[in-house]
């Protein structure tokens, strides 16, 4: 009887030992992809200066254009200064979005100006820039593929059970709501003349 | 690709890595102590005061050759691999092409959560690309200068992610061991058949004129078999390496997929370089298994059946499109990425 309270004693420590440090483990890989995330958004930051510096002279009938991804640009450092896993993703997640918009914008002004293309730097930034894109955006994939596992893990039974010993809580995912996006585009293929 | 299927190609390659080491050094120890027994049987019968050879130090050095050669290659294959293809490492980005390729290499870094591997280019024409390292935390990431002019971006982004794929999936490490390993086997073989045909005469003018000795018979057969195990060694390596690379491409396949989303991509891309399809000269047979096509331009990669099963270093280039046109229609539909089942 002894022999097999002893036993089951030591099931339970190992599957707690086990447990808790699985949440730890993907805790550490949560906060480690934001932190990727925040990095490159940081660089993204750092990177609006001098693209709009290099525009800046060619477009000056542009002003409103570029206005806007400057403003966009200080809005998203402001953000991204209180953001982390557990609270403001959502907030950060917009002022990005917007400072892609305005980003886009502005690259298509750049695009009617072939010669401005030619000239200096802009191929170049452009490059980082898209670059740049593409690291926010992958850095996000994993993020959020990290944290779901996360999430998904710490209210699983039984390591529900070890969640507040590991303090683990749910996190973020790093997601705009673009109710647009989630539309169905209607397409009409009746080929009636619209009335 | 789900965890459970990568910790699987993880421990597997991990498990094929120990059994090809373990061979390897078996093989030595084989043709050491073969040698050793040939010896000691043509000398058993030898007159009192004439060497007998009792001590097995061929076979303990051998032995030891190969274990000193398996950790050589565990620590310098990745180098032996990259100066055999006439490689040089990218540090300084100076071309518009140079600086997208080491933002694209960076990117698939971050999508696939490793540290960015070292990032080389060969200076062939041919398209074509590998990864070398036998640790993700010391990859290497090589492409031919051919690659970075034909690609676009897109698609460069997908060649990278596949390289990405093969070294976390830690393909990379077998890889390696297997380029390193199977040339020298290769070499000692050759070594040896040379040494016999040289040295065979002198023996036989030499047991010509001694008398023969009481293991003269199992002398022989030993001689024969091990005889028959150097000459046949290459070859056997050789259909190792290439059984070894086939299937492991539609997986890397799958998982480049999943660290861009965008399988099309690299659909495209495999199209380019299959029409590129001058040999890629640079690089030789003993790393053919390691790129993202076989370089030599062989045709029995695309063939399908038992011998090009047994021969080719890749799977079918046109199966593997078909996977990845797939794959890429069933995201677009639904959103989701599934590997097509094989």
């Amino acid at each position: 009887m002894q022999w097999l309270l002893l036993i089951l004693l030591i099931a339970v420590v190992g599957f707690v030992i086990s447990a808790y440090n699985r949440l730890i483990a993907l805790k550490g890989e949560t906060l480690n992809s934001w932190k990727q995330i925040d990095v490159q958004l940081k660089r993204r930051h750092d990177l609006i200066p001098n693209l709009v510096n290099a525009v800046k002279g060619a477009m000056d009938f542009e002003k409103d254009t570029l206005e806007a991804v400057i403003q966009a640009r200080n809005q998203a450092v402001k953000i991204q200064a209180d953001a982390s896993p557990t609270g403001g993703m959502q907030a950060l997640a917009g002022a990005e979005a917007a400072l892609g918009a305005a980003l886009s914008r502005l690259n298509v002004v750049v695009e009617r100006y072939p010669d401005l293309k030619a000239t200096g730097n802009i191929g170049q930034l452009q490059e980082e820039l898209t670059s740049t894109e593409n690291r926010v955006a992958f850095a996000r994939q994993l993020y959020n593929d990290t944290a779901t596992t996360y999430n998904v893990k710490q209210q699983q039974f039984p390591w529900n059970l070890v969640a507040g010993l590991a303090k683990a809580e749910t996190v973020e995912l790093y997601e705009i709501e673009e109710p647009k996006e989630r539309e169905v585009p209607v397409v009409d293929l009746s080929m009636k003349p619209k009335a | 690709m789900s965890a459970a299927n990568l910790f699987e190609q993880q421990r597997r390659n991990r498990n094929r890595s120990a059994v090809l080491i373990a061979v390897f050094i078996v093989f030595f120890a084989w043709i050491g102590f073969g040698a050793d027994g040939t010896l000691y049987l043509q000398s058993a019968g030898a007159e009192p005061g004439q060497y007998r050879h009792t001590f097995p130090f061929i076979g303990i050095a051998a032995t030891l050759l190969a274990i000193g050669m398996t950790l050589f290659a565990w620590k310098n294959g990745a180098k032996q691999v990259l100066s055999a293809t006439g490689a040089w490492e990218l540090i300084t980005p100076s071309t518009d092409e140079e600086r997208q390729f080491v933002n694209v290499v960076e990117e698939m870094a971050i999508a696939s959560g490793l540290p960015k591997p070292k990032v080389w280019i060969v200076p062939d024409d041919d398209p074509n690309a590998f990864a070398t390292g036998s640790d993700p935390k010391t990859a290497h990431l090589a492409v031919t200068r051919g690659l970075l002019t034909t690609l676009n971006r897109d698609e460069l982004q997908a060649v990278v992610a596949h390289e990405m794929a093969h070294v976390r999936n830690l393909d990379v490490r077998l890889m390696t061991l297997l380029a390193a390993l199977v040339g020298v086997i290769a070499i000692i073989s050759d070594v040896t058949i040379r040494g016999l045909r040289f040295g065979g005469g002198g023996r036989g003018r030499s047991s010509g004129g001694g008398k023969k000795g009481g293991g003269g018979a199992l002398a022989i057969v030993l001689l024969v078999l091990w005889l028959v195990t150097v000459i046949l060694a290459p070859f056997i390596s050789r259909i190792l390496a290439l059984a070894v690379s086939r299937k492991r491409e539609y997986l890397a396949d799958a998982t480049a997929a999943q660290f861009t989303r965008n399988p099309a991509a690299l659909a495209s891309a495999l199209q380019k370089i299959e029409h590129a399809a001058a040999p890629t000269k640079a690089i030789k047979h003993g790393t053919a298994h390691l790129c993202i096509t076989d370089p030599l331009g062989r045709r029995v990669t695309n063939k399908e059946g038992f011998i090009a099963d047994l021969f080719a270093t890749h799977p079918p280039m046109a199966r593997r499109i078909a996977r990845l046109k797939q794959m890429a229609y069933q995201y677009e539909k639904t959103g989701k990425l599934v590997e097509p089942a094989l």
